[in-house]
């Protein structure tokens, strides 16, 4: 199964291809089968590969590569150290730990998510059209973990962005949608065009791209980076906060909720987002090596957590709530990475995609119920209702809070735990973390208060409809709320107890690089920080509770009294607007020049050519007319000068003839009858 | 008897005379009239010079030439007649067709 590991990615490209070229033609049932079964070939195709993985002797397990062909040979090129690279990019398949995980949550997830689509996107138009980009996106996304080079992971990477472009702007007739897909796109582009200049100083400065190679020779003892891995470190990042939703460019994801939920779950929640976390442990070995840019890396991820979780706290679309959730825990996954704890970042992607599209999926649930209604302010007493949704959202409300021994308080206290004792650790990244936690767990119970809880504010018409989704949308929920309860286990902290075989099964990743001494913090500190974080918590959920359930009104009086404040939140900080202004309109301005340019300078210049043949054109009538015809008139008209004197001879009169031969009678006659002297003499004697 | 110079200058009047006529008249019947007169001064001529070289050739050839001008004016006259008939005029000035 190995062998053929690039079927993974191919089967969803399968489907996609079957259904953007003949979906129209086919059946609901008919792409149903095909779109869902594909992907969910890929992922017993992929649990194989795992198994098989495990399974390789101990000189293989760490890595498994399968190159498919050569894609780009380049020649040889001067490196910027002087050597001679050459370049030979190369279209192959990567396996070791890392990459086993996010296939499998990629492919396990996505899985479920595609089984919900058929419930949730049953009704709508363009079922086809929903399930080839679907397809496509789960191809990209494969070809983005599943690369052993950084040039075919960017190609997954492009592939991703445009699946997100597509799929948000799918209701593509409304135009915030069509908005927000370019919006996507746009700002995803800006961090792209810093990856790809970090992707080409690491061809100048290692002359490859491959993961393996570069790793080697950046783990090298004898290697001496300097500034350049520092550069590329950042670089590689900027392109990450485009993609995975980070101070700058995060403003991309919430408008990106105009999208149908399963995108939102699936894209913008478990697999898309979580490509920049994946990029960043793939260069543990390059990010090692410049703590400048690992503090860079750790300080955005803490600052957007607690950014996006202090506005995801007043905002009443459902579907907002969740997307700033996502930037916020994204968050956290840097805020690992950067403080070198890679494992545990991936370890929270894990948990989060779990818990994540679980809440995006029950969201669309009770969204599907209302009838499309997604402000919360309309919603409330829908917990025995739509009692399936309601408990899988509880699950998942209590595991992103992190409530032990639920999956995310696993993952979240060890990302809290190594930014405070980590080797890059420091207080002040803890702190914001924990603060954030909390925030976190009240707005996640403000969100299921307010949904479920409390008096309800369902209009009448919409009430009478409210049902319970069918099982193709309850299946998925309920599988991942076990997983959501469960999935902690496989990384459960040594300190408590377990084996941590998830960070011991990506250790051959992370390990080799230089060694940072770690802060000295005695056991007591792990504990003391878990039961913080635990408490916290759970004080954030009671808030909730005392605001949202006890005492309804607690919440606007608040808003109100904090005024300004509760409207710079509910804003989201006016940073939209600030792009708007400082970017986006200066770049339209820009357009709006170049337009000029062309219309004044470039168009006159093609209409000055065309002005000027048409004057050439005049010139040359001009010259016909008056000089050509003109001669020809001269001619004539001298012709009829110089006639004039046989012209006037011609009378007509006879008698005139008759005179002319008289004349030339007597002019012979004196000719030949008188000599010219005897005349002189005759005029003189005269 | 009469010297033969007389009746050259009386022939040369007369020619002269009939050719001013033929170039100067109008009428065209007196243009016909005009050629008569010329036709019969040559005659005079014709007899006089005959006279005076003793032989006959110049009358019998002054005798051809009075039945040619009886002729010319027969057939002159039905031209005149027939250009009158045409041009309503025998006024030579107006007989014009032919100028440029």
């Amino acid at each position: 199964m190995l062998d053929y590991i690039w079927l993974i990615p191919v089967f969803p490209l399968l489907g996609a291809a079957i259904q953007l070229l003949f979906g129209r033609r086919i059946s609901n049932r008919a792409v149903s089968a095909v779109s869902v079964g594909l992907p969910g070939l890929s992922f017993l195709w992929a649990l194989g590969c795992f198994g098989q993985f495990l399974g390789l002797p101990e000189a293989y397990h760490h890595v498994f590569l399968k190159p498919l062909y050569t894609w780009l040979p380049a020649g040889a090129f001067h490196l910027a150290n002087g050597s001679v690279g050459n370049l030979n990019v190369g279209v192959g398949m990567k396996l070791d730990p890392l990459s086993c995980v996010m296939m499998l949550v990629v492919t396990g997830v996505g899985f479920l998510i595609h089984v919900y689509s058929i419930g949730y996107m049953g009704h709508e138009g363009g079922y086809y059209r929903f399930f080839g980009y679907l397809n496509l996106f789960m191809f990209s996304m494969l070809v983005l973990v599943l690369a052993d080079n950084y040039l075919m992971m960017f190609v997954g990477w492009e592939g991703v962005g445009l699946c997100s472009y597509l799929l948000i702007g799918f209701y593509f007739l409304r135009k915030s949608a069509a908005d927000a897909g370019k919006k996507a796109f746009i700002v995803n582009r800006i961090g792209d065009a810093a990856f790809l200049l970090g992707v080409m100083l690491m061809v100048v400065t290692f002359g490859t791209l491959d993961f393996q190679n570069i790793t080697d020779v950046v783990r090298n003892p004898h290697f001496h980076g300097g500034g350049v891995i520092t550069t590329i470190c950042i670089l590689l990042f900027i392109g990450a906060t485009g993609k995975s939703a980070q101070i700058p460019l995060y403003v991309w994801l919430p408008d990106a909720m105009e999208g149908p939920t399963p995108v939102s779950a699936l894209i913008h929640a478990a697999t898309m987002v979580t490509a920049g976390v994946y990029m960043v442990a793939r260069s543990n070995a390059l990010y090692a090596h410049s703590p400048t840019a690992l503090a860079l890396v750790a300080g955005i991820g803490a600052a957007t957590a607690i950014w996006a979780a202090s506005i995801g706290l007043v905002q009443n679309d459902i579907k907002r709530v969740l997307a700033y959730s996502t930037v916020s825990q994204l968050g956290y996954m840097f805020l690992a990475c950067g403080v070198g704890a890679f494992g545990a970042g991936i370890f929270h992607l894990m948990t989060h995609a779990f818990f994540k599209a679980l809440l995006f999926l029950a969201s669309g649930s009770v969204i599907h119920a209302l009838s499309g209604e997604q402000d919360m302010r309309k919603m409330g007493a829908l917990k025995t209702k739509i009692p399936t949704t309601y408990w899988t959202m509880a699950v998942a409300a209590l595991a992103i809070s992190g409530i032990p021994p639920l999956a995310g308080f696993v993952s979240k206290d060890e990302i809290l735990w190594q930014s405070f004792a980590g080797p890059y650790g420091h207080t002040l990244l803890w702190a914001i973390g924990w603060i954030t936690a909390g925030l976190t767990a009240f707005y996640m119970f403000r969100l299921i208060f307010v949904t479920f809880w409390g008096e309800s504010h369902v209009p009448d018409e919409v009430e009478h409809h409210i049902h319970e989704s069918p099982r193709t949308m309850l299946n998925p929920l309920v599988i991942l709320a076990i997983l959501s309860i469960v999935g902690g286990f496989i990384g459960w902290p040594k300190s408590l107890g377990g084996g941590d075989w998830f960070g011991k099964f990506l250790e051959p990743v992370f390990e080799g690089n230089p060694p940072v001494p770690p802060h000295e913090y005695g056991p007591g500190w792990e504990y003391f920080l878990m039961g913080l974080s635990v408490a916290t918590a759970i004080a954030g959920i009671m808030v909730a509770y005392r605001i949202y359930v006890l005492r309804p009104g607690l919440a606007d009086r608040v808003a109100a009294a904090a005024g300004g404040f509760y409207n710079l939140l509910l804003h989201k900080y006016y940073i939209d607007e600030i792009y708007d202004a400082l970017f986006v309109n200066r770049t339209k301005d820009l357009g709006s020049a170049l337009a000029a340019f062309d219309l004044g300078v470039v168009d006159g210049t093609v209409n000055g050519v065309g002005w000027t043949t048409r004057m050439s054109g005049e010139l040359s009538r001009l010259w016909d007319s008056w000089v050509v015809d003109g001669l020809v008139n001269v001619m004539a008209f001298l012709v009829k000068i110089m006639s004039w004197p046989a012209r006037v001879v011609q009378t007509g009169l006879v008698q005139n003839y008759a005179w002319f031969i008289t004349m030339g009678v007597l002019i012979f006659m004196v000719y030949y009858l008188i000599s010219f002297r005897a005349f002189f003499a005759w005029l003189f004697l005269m | 008897m009469i010297p033969t110079e007389y009746y050259i200058f009386l022939g040369s009047g007369l020619f002269t005379i009939g050719v001013i006529g033929v170039l100067t008249r109008r009428n065209v019947l007196i243009i016909l009239m005009s050629i008569e007169l010329i036709l019969n001064a040559v005659n005079i001529n014709l007899v006089a010079l005959s006279q005076y070289f003793k032989s006959v050739d110049g009358q019998v050839f002054a005798i051809f030439v009075i039945t040619d001008a009886a002729a010319e004016a027969a057939v002159g006259l039905g031209l005149i007649i027939a250009l009158f008939r045409n041009k309503e005029t025998v006024n030579a000035d107006e007989i014009d067709l032919l100028k440029w």
